[in-house]
């Protein structure tokens, strides 16, 4: 089966850059989604606060979802498969995906373009290396969250929580709602990696404790998980000796970090950035390999899906634009982009120099600064430069290149001055 | 009431449930967890060892020998991962070379074919990125690696298909004998009567043995960690490596797995409980820094989990393979510590030989086990054949092992099969990738719940009280 | 007067607004804010502060097992509690839309809890 566009995954990313495909000429495109329904992890995200900046309104994850469900339902030019796995992505022309499901068995389908949207998945356990048993009762924040939110399940009635990332956070207070009591939220940072939002709504309204440059170092039980040992840590995160508390609880939650799930990309081919765990990418959202895009979580960890949503706009837009062979993004002078001075790493990764629109550089800083400016040079050339109140590793930040900038460019450089 | 009760369902007990199912005797295997295979059997190095190791004479140095000429057929036979990767011992200096030299010597009276002493160039031709500044090696061509809890599981399957009935949860807690029988008394208060009675309790058969006033051997568990590190670190090992063996063990090493993955460890820990399996970060520390010594190219960070296992160390110094000397219908496997697992194969044929009796082989007995499939071993063609005769297999549960309902429902379904999250992880790697579980976890839930028709919140990650859900939201 | 430090949620912007208020809880002034957005929120949040509040409700003969919701606008932050309390027992019946009114005047609030999910009527109960 021939396409213009196959999108892979059918979350928040991969429903925008289809909608834009077809709104930029791909008559056929068609989203490969995993899962049983269309929405992605948004759809167990049901607490409010997406939707401020794309929508201009605050909605929950499974509303901003279905707003985009709703047009892709609606779209005839949008194939949809659910409950189907892509097993391996082979470039070329046109590209190859191999998926497989239920109904349709093995198929060979291809694509002039791809986009490539899985999201991302949360780190589990085994990467902290946290001593002490292995008992049931141990979940990564955003598995508890599937369980709470959509099947209806409590996975603990005294819960422990690692990791101040927002899904962390959310499920604070989601828990709290659901009758458990929520002892205290550990951070091994000496800052929150969650919004600020989320730390007032979750934690400071119900007086759940965030500790910050704490630890769990040991997990008690047999068959279910009795309880943690915390400790305080030293400015090299290693636990001071003398601190340590042993707090009683059923259930240890690790919201401590999320990685793209680049596995097919990687098979594929594509060059992946060592820091955002991503595609290296263009402008146009188009990775190292011509007419494959990568967009959403799945490129750069995004804490909001407003920015994800727009971001695979431009990704599906542009792989349209390469379906239909008027490609403006395919050939050109490229500028790289780099991070200084406390930025850690910057996406796109590189600039077509005539790109002929403005040009958005997404960011995150490796700590906190209050009261600093950010801003892009070329050189000594400052090209965007402004003031932020504050910056948190935990909040993505952008600046905004104009198009007249580019030209002659040799790096661009985003700082914090 | 059975011929034969066998006590430990690990892969020596679960071996000789195997051996024993070839005649026409009643066999029941209780275990005291939930499957198969998981307790000491679940946590070791995963090592087929030369067997240069015991002292020449020892039960260890005969069945290992023995055990580790039988396993590639075995294996094959099972549908086992097996690999023939032959292993390593590093030296570093001349104390070392001296100890190569002892354990060449040593295995050749053992019977271990093919050793031979690498010179610097050789060894680091057959593994570029160990330690610069080892000087020579001992290469044991015999040597591999297998999965051992397949390797348990495949041998309870083929059993239990050949009649053999397997009992979980049966925690041993007294036996009685009648002058005719034993009865094993559980926890819980079931019973099991038994003609005959093979101990292979592990950590725990020296308790079997004081149950009948047995007191010939006593066990002291000695606790190992290890690191799993993620498959992108596949190719920085290709055989086992070794470094020269110490008094408390054959020392850390550096392994491939069957399955891509790289383990290192054990460290050596005495302990008390015979249940911990807790992990130390001191332990794991030392595991990595004894590592690095070996492969200093080894990165801390491409470790995807860390777990514990318990060596079964035996106050004889030596395995415990006879009939008791206070009853002779009750047969020892005390002791098996390591290379328990390589000699297992042997240890099962020879407790086989001392309980048969004189029982008859049967006529229809199958050596083997249906094949489980794995999808992504398939080739193209195989797989979409598969998906249009068995739709299962075309949904994909676990992402990032690529594994199938059909293969979960498998897993389910064969004789002995998973009642857990963890059986059916090791029945078919689901949630062993590196996401842990992460997302596959709620659907292997729901798949369980369904097949063994149980509410969500019984399903178990690894039986008794481990329910990963404690109850409705509302 | 009383010094009292908010964090604004307006946006993810999370200013950090001082809120001085005399001895009657009357607010007097309010410095740190970044926008309009910031000061009203610091007033509403001295005067009445409010929050969206979300949970599930059980479904019946639906193709999910549970249904997401959120109060139709913000409550009174002292009723979170018991409007969580109050889904506890009440069961949705498929099929319902996005937007449906699923419980009127939730915990006395006056604010009613709308569906934010949509279930399908489950073809096999």
């Amino acid at each position: 089966m021939n396409y213009d566009v196959i999108v892979i995954g059918g979350g928040p990313a991969g429903m925008a850059a289809a909608l834009k495909a077809q709104e930029n000429g791909a008559a056929r495109v068609l989203i490969l989604e995993r899962d049983t329904f269309l929405g992605g992890i948004l759809m167990q995200c049901i607490h409010t606060g997406f939707g401020l900046h794309y929508f201009k309104e605050e909605l929950s994850g499974p509303e901003f979802a279905h707003r985009f469900i709703e047009q892709v339902e609606a779209n005839p030019a949008i194939e949809v498969k659910l409950d189907t796995m892509v097993l391996d992505v082979q470039p070329g022309e046109p590209n190859q995906v191999v998926a497989v499901n239920k109904t349709d068995g093995l198929m060979q389908l291809s694509a002039k373009a791809i986009v490539l949207a899985m999201g991302c998945r949360e780190r589990p356990r085994g990467a902290l290396n946290i001593a002490g048993a292995r008992p049931a009762g141990v979940l990564s924040a955003g598995t508890a969250q599937k369980y709470v939110n959509m099947d209806g399940y409590l996975p603990g009635r005294e819960v422990v929580i690692l990791g101040s990332g927002d899904i962390g956070l959310i499920m604070a207070r989601r828990m709290t709602f659901e009758g458990a009591k929520v002892k205290m939220v550990c951070e091994l940072m000496p800052y929150s990696g969650g919004l600020t939002r989320n730390i007032v709504q979750c934690l400071n309204d119900f007086d759940i404790p965030l500790k910050l440059s704490t630890t769990v170092i040991d997990i008690h039980g047999g068959d279910r998980v009795t309880g943690v040992t915390i400790a305080q840590v030293d400015d090299n995160r290693r636990p001071i000796p003398g601190t340590e508390e042993h707090v009683p609880c059923d259930l240890l939650l690790l919201s401590v970090g999320l990685i793209p799930e680049n596995e097919l990309s990687r098979a594929a081919g594509v060059a992946i950035d060592p820091i955002t765990g991503g595609a290296q990418v263009n402008e146009a959202c188009e990775t190292e390999i011509p007419g494959v895009f990568a967009c959403g979580n799945v490129l750069h960890v995004h804490d909001l899906v407003d920015y994800v949503a727009l971001e695979a706009e431009v990704a599906g837009a542009n792989a349209a634009r390469f379906a239909m062979r008027n490609s403006q993004c395919a050939m050109g002078d490229y500028v790289t982009t780099r991070g200084e001075n406390g930025v850690r790493y910057v996406v796109p990764q590189r600039v077509n120099q005539h790109a002929g629109k403005p040009v958005t550089l997404y960011f995150r800083v490796g700590q906190v600064y209050a009261d600093a400016t950010v801003q892009v040079r070329n050189g000594d050339t400052v090209l965007a430069k402004e003031r932020r109140a504050r910056i948190t590793p935990g909040e993505m930040e952008h600046l905004v290149v104009k198009p007249e900038q580019l030209a002659g460019c040799s790096e661009l450089i985003v700082e914090v001055a | 009431m059975y011929d034969i009760a066998i006590i430990g369902a690990g892969v020596v007990g679960a071996l000789a449930a195997r051996e024993l199912s070839r005649y026409d005797l009643r066999i029941v295997l209780v275990d005291r967890l939930n499957d198969v295979g998981a307790g000491t059997t679940r946590a070791n190095s995963a090592i087929v060892h030369a067997g240069f190791d015991a002292p020449p004479g020892s039960l260890k140095a005969k069945y290992n020998v023995a055990g580790t000429a039988a396993m590639p057929a075995l294996c094959e036979l099972l549908h086992v991962p097996y690999q023939n990767t032959g292993s390593v011992v590093l030296a570093f200096d001349e104390a070392d070379r001296k100890t190569l030299d002892e354990l060449k010597a040593r295995g050749e009276q053992n019977g271990v074919p093919g050793l031979e002493i690498l010179e610097g160039e050789a060894l680091f031709a057959k593994e570029p990125n160990v330690n610069p500044d080892c000087t020579g090696a001992l290469w044991a061509p015999s040597a591999g690696i297998v999965c051992p809890y397949e390797l348990a599981i495949a041998g309870a399957e083929c059993a239990a298909s050949n009649g053999v009935e397997f009992v979980r949860e049966f925690a041993v807690k007294a036996i009685d004998f009648t002058g005719e029988q034993f009865t094993l008394n559980a926890a819980d208060g079931r019973q099991v009567q038994a003609k005959t009675v093979i101990n292979a309790a592990g950590v725990h058969a020296d308790e079997i043995a004081r149950m009948i006033g047995d007191e010939s051997f006593g066990i002291t568990p000695v606790k190992g960690e290890y690191l799993l590190l993620d498959k992108t670190q596949q190719g920085i090992v290709n055989t086992v490596v070794f470094q020269c063996p110490s008094p408390m063990g054959k020392g850390i090493l550096v392994s491939p797995t069957v399955h891509g993955n790289v383990l290192v460890g054990p460290n050596a820990q005495t302990i008390d409980d015979r249940l911990s399996l807790t992990t130390t970060a001191a332990a794991l520390q030392e595991v990595q820094e004894a590592a690095k010594r070996s492969l200093p190219g080894y990165q801390v960070r491409d470790t995807i989990t860390s777990f514990a296992g318990l060596r079964a160390r035996c106050d004889r110094h030596d395995f415990v393979i006879e009939a008791s000397a206070v009853n002779p219908r009750f047969i020892h496997a005390g002791g098996i510590e390591s290379p328990g697992l390589s000699a297992a194969p042997a240890i099962a044929a020879a407790l086989a030989e001392l309980a048969k009796g004189d029982a008859v082989a049967k006529q229809d007995w199958n050596p083997s086990r249906a094949k489980p499939v794995r999808v992504h071993e398939l080739t193209t063609d195989e797989y979409a054949a598969l998906v249009s005769e068995q739709p299962a297999y075309g949904r994909i549960i676990c992402r990032c092992e690529t594994i199938s309902e059909g293969e979960i429902l498998h897993a389910i379904h064969s004789p002995a099969g998973a009642r857990d999250v963890d059986g059916i992880k090791r029945r078919t790697r689901s949630g062993m990738g590196r996401c842990q579980g992460g997302f596959c976890g709620t659907k292997l839930l729901e798949i369980i719940a369904h097949e063994l028709d149980m509410p969500m919140e019984s399903v178990t990650k690894s039986g008794g009280n481990s329910q990963v859900l404690l109850g409705r939201t509302k | 007067m009383n010094e009292l430090n908010i964090v604004c949620t307006a946006c993810p912007m999370g200013c950090s607004i001082t809120a001085t208020v005399d001895e009657h809880e009357t607010l007097v002034s309010v410095a740190g804010h970044r926008c309009r957005r910031g000061e009203a929120y610091a007033r509403a949040e001295i005067a009445n502060p409010a929050r969206s509040f979300h949970s599930t409700l059980r479904v019946a003969g639906g193709d999910l097992p549970m249904v997401s919701v959120k109060t139709a606008a913000p409550v009174p932050k002292s009723t979170l509690m018991a409007c969580a309390e109050a889904t506890r027992d009440i069961t949705a019946n498929a099929p319902i839309a996005v937007g449906d009114v699923l419980l009127r005047d939730i915990a006395g609030t006056g604010v009613d809890l709308v569906a934010t999910t949509r279930v399908l009527p489950c073809s096999f109960s």
